[in-house]
């Protein structure tokens, strides 16, 4: 055991990577970007074409290695482009959430009283609309987009982002090196945005990473209604087409939940791995 | 008790802000979705139709300014008037009430098997933190929170429907069985109930053994836990008497806050399922344009929240007896 002292995120990285679960899931991750970054283009079938007999069994046709859907879609086409729109959405929406959560929390926790206060109830509205019927809503009053989905994603998803802020913030705000900061004459905005949101960074990391994995589960959820982009092909959109006749062809909604569950399981053990990687006092342990 | 009293009544005041806020919300969305919302209350009733779309103007108040329109709205939902219908042209509260039960009941008995099980696993668990069977619950958690629960219960109903049919995959009641007394009804309704309430249990199983675990970790280290072991109790005692009453608290401040989730878990099983709850229903209006119904659900299932979240803070007291004063 060296005893050298490391930066606070070299070390991090050394208990991340010795996270044997952490490491599998960034592995995981990188095997399904590359599917679908690479994917597509290699294999250049499309998701939407008849490509064969409709029903066709999966390792039947060698053409047709995932076999097809109710349409005669090609599934193994859809399975990789299909995390195209799922992670970007899921990116995106994830973004959008982390954005309004922080914002919220960070100011209702640096400034308390009545702000804090109006932000909480807010806060609590939010927290009471569940959120995958608030997101119908939504995309139902606003036609289903891209865009509009990740809008209705992020709107229900930041309430424990602002909650974990305004915890932090709250803690933060009248610790020394605040003090000090203040006393220097640093206005609200330099406090809140070089002193203590670093400082409060690692949490919200965590916080981020769950809600990447959350949002991606959302969207599927989404296009398993039928309620995104139908123009896009994605995981969900296959599944929820599929929906009617998963006793004829179980391989069309099999493989493209497969996909889901994998990103989401690597999202999630990536967060695990930060989480003990960012939060020292399990170090210890 | 006065004390007690007191914070209940606060709480309930606190609660009917809350759903006036929600009635807000929905009128505000309304409102802001684009064009006009005469022709969005409308929806499918053809509202090109220009004495149509007058007569809804008059009907709704919508020619009175807009602060009117707001209080004349929550003055008629606070009555139980959300509107009526176009697609099945009844009330939309009586559309809701035919559906809250079914849903209520599903996502209750997820809710409990999740919490029952889960935390008996969890429990299980941190007897051993190191063992084998620790790590498979660890697994299981993972695995539970990853898959998406449409596919789980779409699983399930390719293994029931195509491989071992021993459960009904779809529906609540069997047509079989109308007319047969009341104790075969509720057998009926539960054989349905199986698969649903799986489905929707494992992804909150999943949590609460991940979080019950940790929970008695933490709890079975501290002092009284030592004490406790000290003073020669049994395990059992100790485990379940001493250490799992204050593990709980962090596993019922979840369940409270995760009940919108759960609510949100079950419009997507009862969709897999063809379940006849407020989930099917908002679909339905989703498909029809149904405004008024869809956003009567949404009200619907916010207060059902609302009333969960009243629920978990007044069970913290019965847990926790530090509180009871306060």
């Amino acid at each position: 055991m060296s005893t050298e002292a490391l930066s606070p995120w070299r070390e991090a990285w050394r208990v991340f990577s010795s996270n044997k679960a952490a490491v599998l899931g960034l592995l995981m991750l990188a095997v399904v970007a590359a599917t679908m970054v690479f994917g597509p283009g290699l294999y250049g079938v499309s998701a939407f074409d008849i490509a064969g007999a409709p029903f066709t069994a999966p390792f039947t046709d060698p053409k047709l290695w995932l076999g097809t859907d109710y349409l005669g879609r090609d599934v193994l086409a859809g399975v990789l482009i299909g995390g195209r729109a799922t992670v970007l959405v899921g990116l995106s929406a994830a973004a959008v959430a982390v954005t309004i959560g922080v914002t919220i929390g960070a100011l209702a926790g640096y400034f308390g009283g009545w702000v804090d206060l109006a932000l909480s109830r807010v806060t609590e509205l939010f927290q009471v609309l569940p959120a995958l019927l608030f997101a119908m809503v939504l995309v139902t009053l606003f036609r289903p987009s891209l865009t509009v989905v990740v809008f209705a994603i992020g709107v229900v998803a930041w309430t424990g982002t602002a909650r974990l802020a305004r915890a932090e913030f709250l803690r933060l705000t009248h610790l020394e090196f605040a003090n000090a900061a203040r006393a220097l004459g640093a206005g609200h905005l330099r406090l809140m945005l070089r002193e203590i949101l670093p400082n409060a960074l690692p949490p919200l990391i965590v916080s981020a990473t769950l809600i990447v994995g959350a949002a991606i589960l959302f969207e599927a959820g989404l296009s398993f209604l039928g309620l995104s982009d139908p123009n896009v092909m994605s995981w969900g959109l296959m599944i929820g087409s599929n929906r009617r006749n998963i006793l004829e062809c179980w391989w069309a909604v099999t493989f493209p939940g497969a996909m889901i569950f994998a990103t989401v399981l690597a999202v999630s053990l990536i967060g695990d791995g930060l989480n003990d990687a960012l939060n020292p006092k399990l170090h210890l342990r | 008790m006065q004390r007690t009293l007191v914070t209940v009544l606060r709480r309930l005041a606190l609660a009917v802000g809350l759903v006036l806020a929600v009635l807000a919300v929905n009128f505000t969305l309304i409102h802001a979705a684009p064009g006009d919302p005469a022709l969005v209350i409308a929806g499918e009733m053809g509202g090109a139709d220009e004495a149509t779309m007058a007569t809804i103007r008059k009907t709704y108040g919508l020619d009175r300014p807009l602060h009117e329109q707001f209080f004349t709205y929550l003055g008629k939902s606070v009555r139980g008037d959300l509107g009526t219908s176009y697609t099945y042209n009844r009330p939309v509260i009586d559309l809701i009430l035919g559906r809250l039960g079914p849903t209520v009941l599903l996502v209750l008995t997820a809710l409990l098997c999740a919490i029952v099980i889960g935390t008996g696993l969890g429990v299980l668990a941190s007897r051993r933190p190191d063992s084998f069977g620790s790590g498979v619950v660890t697994v299981f958690s993972l695995v539970g929170y990853a898959m998406p629960v449409f596919w789980t219960g779409i699983l399930l109903v390719i293994l029931f429907g195509k491989v071992w049919p021993v459960m009904p995959i779809a529906g609540m009641r069997d047509v079989r069985a109308f007319g047969a007394g009341p104790w075969q009804a509720a057998l009926d309704v539960a054989h349905h109930l199986v698969l649903p309430a799986a489905t929707l249990a494992i992804v909150y199983l999943a949590q609460y053994s991940r979080l019950s675990r940790a929970s008695m970790l933490e709890v079975l280290g501290s002092d009284y836990i030592r004490t406790a072991r000290a003073k020669g109790l049994s395990d059992a005692v100790v485990t379940f008497k001493h250490a799992l009453r204050n593990a709980l608290m962090p596993i019922v401040t979840i369940a409270g806050l995760q009940f919108g989730n759960l609510i949100s878990g079950a419009v997507l099983v009862e969709t897999v399922f063809s379940w006849p709850g407020l989930g099917t229903l908002a679909l339905d209006a989703i498909l029809g344009r149904d405004y008024p119904t869809l956003l009567g659900v949404l009200t619907f299932s916010a207060i059902l929240v609302i009333v969960a979240n009243l629920i978990t803070d007044l069970s913290y007291r019965w847990i926790d007896p530090r509180l009871r004063g306060r």
